[in-house]
Parts: C-alpha cells; sequence; structure tokens
C-alpha cells in the first residue's frame, strides 16, 4: 500500500501524481519505472515512469494520460488515498555521457514526462541540451517550464499551430541533425513519433535513443510480453531497457503488439463508461 | 493376499465436458472409504522401497497405516515430520517417477500406474486437517535474535522460512509480485491447485510471525549484499526460481499471438484474466491453439487455453507420449477434455497475416532415432514432410531458464553456464552468509525438491547462526 500524497490535474486528462515509495525514492536512476496496481482484487499490473523523485521525503512522482481502464482508475484516485502495489524501480537506467556536441531530446504527448528526468540527468552532466517538445495542441503541452529549467534551448510544436511551431518533432530534429551535428538524440512519445525521428535521424547516423511502452505484466523478465525484436535479436523491455538504439528497433511488430487486445480494451472501457453513466465524467 | 485383493481406487473427477468449461479443480479427492481402502493395497513392506523414491524421505508405510485406520491426525502429523506442504506435493508431484516408480505392488503388477497411490492418500490426510480446522501453528523457539531474509516466496522459500522460524529466528520474506506462492500461484492452474490452499500455507506461516513484503525486487529495489551490509540480516536465502520463459527461436515467434506459456498462465492465474466480467487484464481469446512442449507446462497452457473458450486445442510435441515429461495423469486428463496431441511434430516457423497476426505454424513430421544422452529416442527431422496447420495463437511452453535479475545486479554470485547459481553440499553460494535452493539452482524441477531444497538450507543456515 503506497500513499498519494499530491496530485495535480496537468491537462484534459494527465495527471500527475507524488506517491510514498521511500526504498524505489533512494534507488531509482533516470529512465526506470515503476508497476502499480490501483487495486489489486481484479486489477491490471500497469508500469508507468518514475518522472521524478524526493529522496528526502520519500517519495516518487508518476505522470500519466488515462488512456484506458486502469489509468482511468488510477486518475480518480485521490490525495490520501493508496495505491495497492507499487514495484520498482524497474529497467535499467538511461546511459548518461558528457558529450562535447549537443544533445536532442525530443519528447510527444505524454511522453515528455519519462524524458524530464533524462533531460536533468544530461544537463547535470555538463551537456548542451537542446528540447524539441510537443503536443496536438497547446493545452495538451505538459511541463514545458520543467524541461525549460534543464534545457539551452527549447523548440515547441504543435499539430494545430496553437503554440510554437505548426509542425511535427521531426522537423525540427531533422533541422538540427543538418545544422548542429548532434551528439546524441533521445526521442520518447507514441511508437510512431520514435519511428519517425529513428528514420529522421538515420541518414546523418547520430545515435538515437528510444524509450519503449510495450505491453507488460510481471516487468522482472518473467513472461516475455514485452518482447520487441532489436535487430536481428529478440529482447524483453522490462529488464533489457526499456531504452534502446532507434535505429534497431523493429517498430511496426511493436506497434502490432501493442494492439494485440485492443478489441477487448476497447469493450471494456465502453463498459465502464456505461457504469458511470450519470455520475462524474 | 486378501491386500492384493482389495481394488485400487480411482480418482473421482469434474466430468470432462464439464469441467472443461471451468476453473474449479479437476480432481476431486478421495472419500473416507476409498482411502482406507487404498491405504490397506499398501503391504507395509519392511524395507519400504517406497522412500528412498520421495525426495523428502516421507514416512510413506507410516502415514499410510494410520490412515487405513481412519487415524488421519497422526497420518498428518507422520507427512509433517517430513514436508511442509503435503496439500499441494499430494496433488502436483509426478508421483509415478517417484515415490510410485519404486513401490513394491507397481512392481508386482508390472505397472507404475498400479502401485499404492501415495500422493492421493497425502492429499486426503492434508485435506482432512485443513478443512476439519485441524491445522496447528508449529511452536516457535524462544528468539534468537539472528534475522534471516528470503528472496522469493515460492515452494522453496516457504519451507525454508518455515524452518528457520520454528528456531526462533526472524525470518522476512520478500516477493516481487503482489501475491505469494510463486510457481504455484502463478503458473500452476486452480484446476490443479486451488489458490486458497496455498494461500493457507501462508496464513500458517503469517500465524508463526514470518514477516512476508510483497512487490519487493531483491536486486532492483534493494541490492541483495545490501540486506546484509546495510539491512542487518545475518543470512539470506535466494529461492528466485526459473522465471525466464524459453523460446524456440524460430520465424515469427514475435508475431501476435505468440504467448509464452508463463505469459499466458499469469494473465490466466495471478490476474484472473479468465473472469472476463471482473479482471482488468485481458486474456487473447483465440479459435485454434498449438502449445508447443510436452511437460507439465504445455499441459497447463492447452487446458487452459480449452477453459478460456478456444475450440481446438493442439499440443504439438517432438517425440511420442511414453517421452513426454509430463505427469501421466495431466496427460490423461487433457484428452479426456478433448486436447489433440500432435506427436513427432515440431514447428519450424510461425506464419503471420498481414496485420503481423499469427495465421499458421510450419511443421516438420519426425521420427525416433537413436537414444541421446538422456536415454530418450533422438527425434530426427523426415525431410521434406514439411505441412501446414491454420491457426491464430501459439504458446511455446518449453519451460524455463534461470532469471538472470541477482545474478547481473550481484557480480560476486557465481553461476553456471545455464545462470543456475551454483552451491556447495549445504547450499552455501559462493558469497558467505547467502545459501541458495530451489529451481534457480536446479534449473526447472519439481516443488517437492524446490521444499527439500529449502529444508537443507534452512538447516544449514541454522547451523551457521547457532555456531
Ligand atoms: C516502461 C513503460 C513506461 C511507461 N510510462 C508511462 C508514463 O509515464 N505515463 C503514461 O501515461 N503511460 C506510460 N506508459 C504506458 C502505460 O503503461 C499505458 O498507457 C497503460 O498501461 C494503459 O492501461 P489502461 O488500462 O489505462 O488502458 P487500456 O485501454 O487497457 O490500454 C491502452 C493501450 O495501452 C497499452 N497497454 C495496455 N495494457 C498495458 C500494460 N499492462 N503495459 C503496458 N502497456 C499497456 C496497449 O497498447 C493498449 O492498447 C508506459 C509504458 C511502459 C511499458
Ligand atoms: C506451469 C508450471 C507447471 C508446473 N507443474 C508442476 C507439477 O505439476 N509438479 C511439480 O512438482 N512441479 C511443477 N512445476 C515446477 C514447480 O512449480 C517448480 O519447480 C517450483 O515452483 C520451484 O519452486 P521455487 O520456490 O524454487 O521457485 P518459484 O516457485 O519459481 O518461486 C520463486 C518466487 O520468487 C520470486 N522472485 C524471483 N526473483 C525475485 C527477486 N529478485 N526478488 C524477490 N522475489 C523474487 C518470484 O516472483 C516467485 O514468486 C511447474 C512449473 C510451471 C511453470
Ligand atoms: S511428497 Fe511427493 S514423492 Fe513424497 S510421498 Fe508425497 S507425493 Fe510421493
Ligand atoms: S513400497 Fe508400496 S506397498 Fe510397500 S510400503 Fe511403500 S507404499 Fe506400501
Ligand atoms: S513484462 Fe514480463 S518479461 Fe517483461
Ligand atoms: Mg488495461
Amino acid at each position: 500500500m503506497n500513499k498519494i500524497i499530491r496530485k495535480i490535474q496537468l491537462s484534459d486528462d494527465v495527471f500527475q501524481m507524488e506517491i510514498e515509495a521511500p526504498l524505489i525514492a533512494e534507488e531509482r536512476k533516470a529512465g526506470q519505472f515503476i508497476i502499480l496496481i490501483v487495486s489489486e482484487e481484479f486489477g491490471e499490473r500497469i508500469p508507468l515512469t518514475i518522472a521524478g523523485a524526493d529522496e528526502e521525503k520519500g517519495t516518487i512522482t508518476i505522470i500519466f494520460q488515462a488512456v484506458g481502464d486502469s489509468t482511468k482508475e488510477l486518475g480518480k484516485k485521490s490525495e490520501g488515498d493508496y495505491i495497492d502495489s507499487l514495484l520498482g524501480p524497474l529497467g535499467k537506467a538511461t546511459h548518461i555521457v558528457k558529450y562535447d556536441k549537443p544533445v536532442v531530446c525530443v519528447g510527444g504527448g505524454i511522453g515528455v514526462a519519462p524524458l524530464r528526468p533524462i533531460v536533468e540527468a544530461f544537463k547535470k552532466a555538463g551537456n548542451e541540451v537542446i528540447s524539441i517538445i510537443g503536443a496536438r495542441n497547446k493545452d495538451l503541452l505538459i511541463l514545458e517550464d520543467e524541461i525549460r529549467a534543464y534545457s539551452d534551448e527549447v523548440i515547441i510544436c504543435t499539430d494545430d499551430g496553437s503554440y510554437g511551431r505548426k509542425d511535427l518533432v521531426t522537423a525540427p530534429l531533422k533541422e538540427i541533425c543538418e545544422s548542429r551535428d548532434p551528439a546524441e538524440v533521445v526521442a520518447i512519445g507514441p511508437p510512431v513519433m520514435m519511428k519517425f525521428c529513428a528514420l529522421t535521424t538515420k541518414p546523418y547516423k547520430v545515435k538515437t535513443t528510444v524509450s519503449l511502452n510495450t505491453i507488460m505484466i510481471d516487468g522482472t523478465g518473467m513472461c516475455g510480453g514485452c518482447r520487441v525484436t532489436v535487430g536481428d535479436e529478440t529482447k524483453f523491455v522490462c529488464v533489457d531497457g526499456p531504452e534502446f538504439d532507434g535505429h534497431l528497433v523493429d517498430f511496426d511488430n511493436m506497434i502490432n503488439r501493442l494492439n494485440t487486445y485492443k478489441h477487448q480494451e476497447e469493450e471494456h472501457n465502453c463498459r465502464i463508461g456505461l457504469d458511470s453513466k450519470g455520475g462524474e465524467k | 493376499k486378501s491386500r492384493r485383493a482389495i481394488p485400487l481406487q480411482e480418482m473421482p473427477s469434474q466430468d470432462p465436458l464439464v469441467r472443461r468449461n471451468n476453473m474449479e479443480e479437476v480432481a476431486l479427492g478421495y472419500t473416507e472409504s476409498q482411502v482406507k481402502l487404498e491405504a490397506m493395497r499398501c503391504l507395509q513392506c519392511k524395507n519400504a522401497p517406497c522412500i528412498s523414491g520421495c525426495p523428502v524421505s516421507i514416512n510413506i508405510p507410516g502415514f499410510i497405516a494410520a490412515a487405513a485406520e481412519g487415524d488421519f491426525e497422526k497420518s498428518i502429523g507422520i507427512i509433517k515430520e517430513s514436508s511442509s506442504l503435503p496439500a499441494i506435493c499430494g496433488r502436483v508431484c509426478p508421483q509415478e517417477t517417484q515415490c510410485m516408480a519404486t513401490c513394491t505392488v507397481g512392481k508386482a503388477e508390472k505397472d507404475v500406474m498400479r502401485s499404492v497411490q501415495i500422493g492421493r492418500i497425502e492429499r486426503y490426510v492434508a485435506d482432512w486437517e485443513r478443512e476439519n480446522d485441524k491445522i496447528q501453528v508449529p511452536e516457535v523457539a524462544p528468539s534468537t535474535g539472528k534475522r534471516v531474509a528470503i528472496v522469493g516466496s515460492g515452494p522453496s522459500g516457504l519451507s525454508a522460512a518455515f524452518d528457520l522460524r520454528k528456531e526462533g529466528h526472524d525470518v522476512t520474506v520478500y516477493e516481487a509480485f503482489h501475491k505469494n506462492g510463486g510457481v504455484t500461484v502463478y503458473g500452476i492452474p486452480e484446476f490443479r491447485l486451488p489458490k486458497k490452499i496455498v494461500e493457507i500455507e501462508i496464513d500458517t506461516l503469517v500465524k508463526m510471525g514470518v514477516k512476508i513484503v510483497t512487490n519487493f525486487l531483491v536486486g532492483k529495489t534493494r541490492k541483495l549484499t545490501d540486506l546484509l551490509e546495510k539491512d542487518g540480516f545475518d543470512a539470506v536465502y535466494i529461492a528466485a526460481g526459473a522465471g525466464l520463459p524459453k523460446f524456440m527461436g524460430i520465424e515469427g515467434e514475435n508475431l501476435v499471438g505468440v504467448f509464452s506459456a508463463n505469459e499466458y498462465l499469469t494473465r490466466s492465474n495471478l490476474m484472473k484474466a479468465y473472469d472476463t466480467a471482473n479482471s482488468r487484464t485481458p486474456i487473447y481469446h483465440a479459435k485454434k491453439v498449438a502449445i508447443f512442449g510436452g511437460g507439465n507446462v504445455a499441459m497447463d497452457a492447452a487446458r487452459t487455453a480449452k477453459r478460456i473458450g478456444a475450440e481446438e486445442v493442439h499440443v504439438v510435441y517432438r517425440r511420442t507420449e511414453a517421452e513426454m515429461p509430463a505427469r501421466v495423469e495431466e496427460v490423461h486428463h487433457a484428452k479426456e477434455e478433448g486436447i489433440i496431441f500432435d506427436f513427432l511434430t515440431n514447428p519450424v516457423k510461425i506464419l503471420g497475416d498481414e496485420n503481423g497476426r499469427v495465421k499458421g505454424i510450419e511443421c516438420l513430421k519426425y521420427e525416433l532415432g537413436e537414444p541421446d544422452d538422456s536415454g530418450r529416442r533422438r527425434p530426427v527431422p523426415i525431410e521434406g514432410s514439411n505441412f501446414i496447420i491454420d491457426l491464430d495463437a501459439c504458446i511455446p511452453s518449453l519451460g524455463n531458464n534461470a532469471n538472470p535479475i541477482l545474478s547481473n545486479s550481484t557480480p560476486d554470485l557465481e553461476v553456471n553456464k545455464w545462470g543456475n547459481i551454483v552451491v556447495d553440499e549445504n547450499n552455501k553460494t559462493s558469497i558467505d552468509r547467502i545459501y541458495a535452493g530451489g529451481d534457480i539452482v536446479l534449473g526447472a524441477a519439481t516443488v517437492i525438491l524446490a521444499m527439500g531444497q529449502g529444508r537443507h538450507a534452512a538447516e544449514s543456515i541454522n547451523k551457521l547462526l547457532k555456531a
């Protein structure tokens, strides 16, 4: 049982929660994640990135988008409520290096949340950090100030031009690859975005790291459900990742695998929608 | 003579046509008159060859004699001198290769399956104890002031916790999952081993004062050596299980619709995905499923797929029925439930459709050649015998290798080339005060062997702490 200390709504369906988890706060590093179950009896194990931690207070921060059944259930929890189980920190930490050339951090949508601790870690290691963050529109853009705090330069893109450039994140990324010769690109966001970021940097041979969000259960390497094809090898994202060389990941296979239960998940969501009719939205 | 006239008591079971649509236990257990009759089939051999077949040397004629007299309290007492999990072992032990294999009755009748049904009697008395609220919380010795950490709550960790706590040590079990029991709760299905039974075993431990911490992955939440160096434990027992699913390495294994048995069974058992009305965890609904493998894991996956609603379930196995490592009873039950066995067949490739979903498998026919190192006749592929089976899901169920989380995060911990932790005859690892046992040492083995190692390691740790 882990207590929710603070809850902030960042946009329509994006929430930030600070949760008591002293051991995880002490051990975690940028790039790692947790797996939680909101309520154990029939609950689902869902992975979420550790977006920050306060070792002194013994808390970690998660930022999540309520996209389906379990994340919506989590979004309904309030400050003072408990989460039944929380396991972590899982996965390997981001490999942070001090480069002579700039590091580009690209985040799309909810992907800006897992990107934030990586931006911070690269900056603290003494790098020049250029961040590109994007969202569908201005209201959906999250963590702009937090990203600015650790970036030398921030480029904002929205699909509808309601804020920053009216562009996909790949447009400024391509320009930077051409003009600034970056040492490494880290891209985190929807799988399609990561796929196109990797395709964008490939001709420039810039090392490109992506953080994969495959379907998981245990998070300990026991089930193999999170496996992806990287080069000609099979890797388990929960223990070998979540970060991989974006130029080697078979994104099409990964996207197909993410849709394994799409049909059932949608049905489940519909049913839940019906249950709460008349109640809160 | 008269004993030899008593017929072997068959196990009452749920009707196959009914049970393949539910998750309830298949084998219903003997009645009181049946257990007495079966117990009377035992010849009470002076040399008791059955005992040497049991990995934890239960006094088999002893507990059977008490059962024959109807003194079930005495009977369970005798079993518990050697085994702390009889309700589990009575159900899942591969008896025909262990205690029943050496039984005189089976020898005389030239059929191991006609030996005294030792496991079924064991199950009866263990169930009798539980159902009549006779489970006693063993007395715990006065506190020794010593603390032991146990990594993993499977049969091996639980039995070590039991023995160490009895000696008066302060015992904490760390478990990565949100539930305790290891493979007995996430792997072995409800219809073979009701979860309630495992829960009650764990309750007893808690009543004895064993602390259990779930959602704690040693190696990640805390380093293994930190347990000794920072958290003040005097010794550690690693019972982390095997837990790394084997795949075949064939083309198409990452297509949508290919699941390791571990994943499929964990969704169904631990996460209750079979209960589609309540569980938030989904499970793949396929019409036609193929299971690859011939062990207990494969039987469990096949029978679960049937219960999830598959119309046709195939077990694809390279050798013949005689070489199958699964318990005979499971194979028998699987057949009754309509599982189709494709022997001397092996998949070479999984075929996908335009959406990356499984649509079939390409197989090769085999024949049996010369015996290999294990004494089993080696399967040899018949060239050009390729054929295709149309289906929409496959479940490689080839067992498990050692999970590397602990060894990767603990460089000084010696492992062999398969990743299993290396231990000496006292179950001690290469690091002082750290012991290991069960599947993480033996490779995927059995509940009773894992339990036996837990007890042996507990004895070694006890000696260390009393020195
Ligand atoms: C390492 C990792 C880190 C992540 N970090 C974050 C984060 O910081 N913030 C955030 O909002 N989201 C994050 N995600 C994604 C998050 O886990 C999913 O959005 C969530 O599991 C969806 O569950 P649901 O029941 O709400 O939705 P559903 O409607 O059940 O599923 C929606 C989609 O989410 C994916 N999904 C479903 N179940 C799982 C599962 N058990 N594990 C992983 N994906 C699943 C599938 O693609 C599915 O189609 C992360 C995923 C991974 C693997
Ligand atoms: C599907 C299936 C069917 C089987 N059927 C039979 C059968 O019929 N008869 C039989 O005798 N045997 C059977 N077996 C084998 C038997 O279950 C195992 O041999 C036995 O459970 C091993 O016990 P263990 O305690 O060593 O490990 P496990 O039961 O694997 O338990 C290990 C526990 O440790 C936890 N863990 C792992 N790493 C860590 C860590 N770093 N920190 C904290 N916790 C950790 C795991 O989550 C797990 O709960 C079957 C196995 C499977 C998979
Ligand atoms: S524990 Fe297993 S091997 Fe030993 S007597 Fe019981 S059923 Fe037989
Ligand atoms: S070998 Fe068989 S008949 Fe003899 S004592 Fe053991 S169980 Fe009884
Ligand atoms: S989530 Fe099960 S192996 Fe990665
Ligand atoms: Mg869900």
